[in-house]
């Protein structure tokens, strides 16, 4: 297949750039060595904003900091990789909550509910990240909530769309593009038909795929073909789980419960109707209001953290001079450090040092 | 965070509550977000929930494709030869 690549990309005089938008893709590209094999057959991956974990900015984690430590009995649960980004006022792992707050780490947004459940004297809040394969969960979560009238259950949304970051980034031009890998999971809940404006309006070719380092291949194959063809289409070589239409039901409870709104990201800043917040009818499970926390947009990463130029593809993990010293996956200093699919943490396993 | 890896329906319940199989062990998974699931299905688990059926025609599809793929290269290689 590398060969098909290879012979694919001297038809054109420069090496093709595509950009993985997913982390998990990211994580496949390094994992197997993929990175230096297609840079050797004309390829350039870029890592795209695909990681929820990285892109949630600081303001969010340090609202969710203030909770459990200026708060006396709230529970905050969320998954591991969000207890350990660091900020100006520590992680949630070496923050110590106050008295009888705590952190809960869990792996399903379900969880979520038993803990309210079995603790009805204390505020239980999901610190809820995700992008659309996760999101539809999470509503399901809070829909059960107001069916099962757990009034001491709350979500902070740290809630993210992929479409709308991909339109950003290809108006800025700061990232010349000639493809884009579409996220397998994001596509197996939204399809295709979210992803259409970008092969349309901009004529960018794409395809969505799977997780295997055969389905990478499969789709940049797919990529050089378009972009042979002189053709931009949505293409989709991971008919085994993506549905052209996704997955209505999950669409439909999120639908139920969240809207759209604007929100800014870490290192791409304000992006049109690209996060989610509840519904009117779901409002009092609003972490952020019923609580008043005081989320100041724009309020910074740390010191020196590049984590921004490295989401927005500008420059690659060891570019950054804290890369491998400073910041590290025992110490990290900036989020893409932490996740398992942030750049930098990929780069620090996979890559060449 | 969009991990989501393929496991089989072993448990299912009315209320879309139920357990797969992943690799040998038995995981608690909610399936309220997929129609007509049935034990003995694939299907894709992302952070407790099925997110996805796996369809094993496309699958099968996919498969054949790649294994055409490596024929049709192996065959270039020998000629070359």
């Amino acid at each position: 297949m590398l060969k098909e690549i290879e012979k694919g990309t001297q038809t054109f005089f420069c090496p093709i750039r595509i950009m993985e938008v997913c982390g998990t893709h990211t994580m496949t590209v390094h994992r197997y060595g993929l990175k230096n094999l297609l840079e050797n057959a004309g390829v350039n991956m870029i890592s795209g904003p695909g990681c929820p974990v990285c892109i949630t900015p600081n303001e969010i984690h340090e609202a969710a900091i203030e909770l459990i430590t200026e708060n006396k009995d709230f529970i905050l649960a969320t998954f591991g990789d969000m207890t350990r980004v660091p900020t100006r006022k520590g992680s949630l792992q070496r923050v110590a909550p106050a008295k009888g707050s705590m952190l809960k780490i869990v792996y399903s947004p379900q969880e979520a509910l038993e803990i309210a459940a079995s603790n009805p004297a204390k505020n239980v809040v999901f610190f809820g990240v995700g992008f659309e394969t996760t999101i539809p969960a999470i509503a399901l979560t809070v829909k059960k909530a107001l069916e099962n009238g757990l009034a001491n259950l709350s979500l902070l949304s740290a809630l993210w769309l992929i479409p709308p970051p991909l339109k950003a980034i290809v108006e800025t031009k700061e990232t010349a593009i000639d493809g884009f890998l579409y996220p397998g999971h994001v596509s197996a809940i939204i399809g295709e038909k979210p992803y259409r404006f970008i092969a349309e309006e901009y004529r960018i070719p794409g395809a969505i795929c799977g997780f295997e380092p055969s389905d990478i291949l499969l789709g940049i194959l797919s990529i050089i073909e378009q972009l042979k063809e002189g053709k931009a289409d949505v293409a989709n070589e991971y008919t085994r789980v993506v549905r052209p239409d996704g997955n209505p039901k999950a669409l439909a409870v999120m639908d139920e419960v969240l809207e759209a709104k604007d929100a800014h990201w870490r290192g791409l800043g304000l992006i049109p109707c690209s996060g989610l917040r509840l519904k009117k009818k779901y409002a009092a499970f609003d972490a952020e209001t019923k609580f008043k926390l005081k989320i100041k947009e724009g309020s910074g990463d740390l010191p020196g953290c590049r984590c921004g130029e490295v989401l927005r593809g500008l420059i690659s993990p060891p570019q950054c001079p804290l890369f491998g010293q400073k910041c590290n996956p025992d110490f990290p200093y900036g989020p893409c450090m932490v996740s398992f699919e942030g750049s930098c943490l990929v780069h620090y396993k996979y890559g060449r040092r | 965070m969009c991990l989501g890896v393929p496991a089989k329906v072993i448990e299912l319940d009315e209320s879309g509550q139920g357990k797969v199989d992943y690799l040998g062990t038995k995981v608690r998974t909610n399936f309220s977000l997929l129609e007509d699931i049935k034990v003995g299905d694939w299907v894709i688990v992302h952070a407790g929930f099925a997110i996805s059926r796996l369809d094993e025609k496309e699958a099968e599809e996919t498969f054949s494709l790649l294994k055409e793929m490596v024929s049709a290269q192996e065959g270039e290689n020998s000629q070359e030869k």
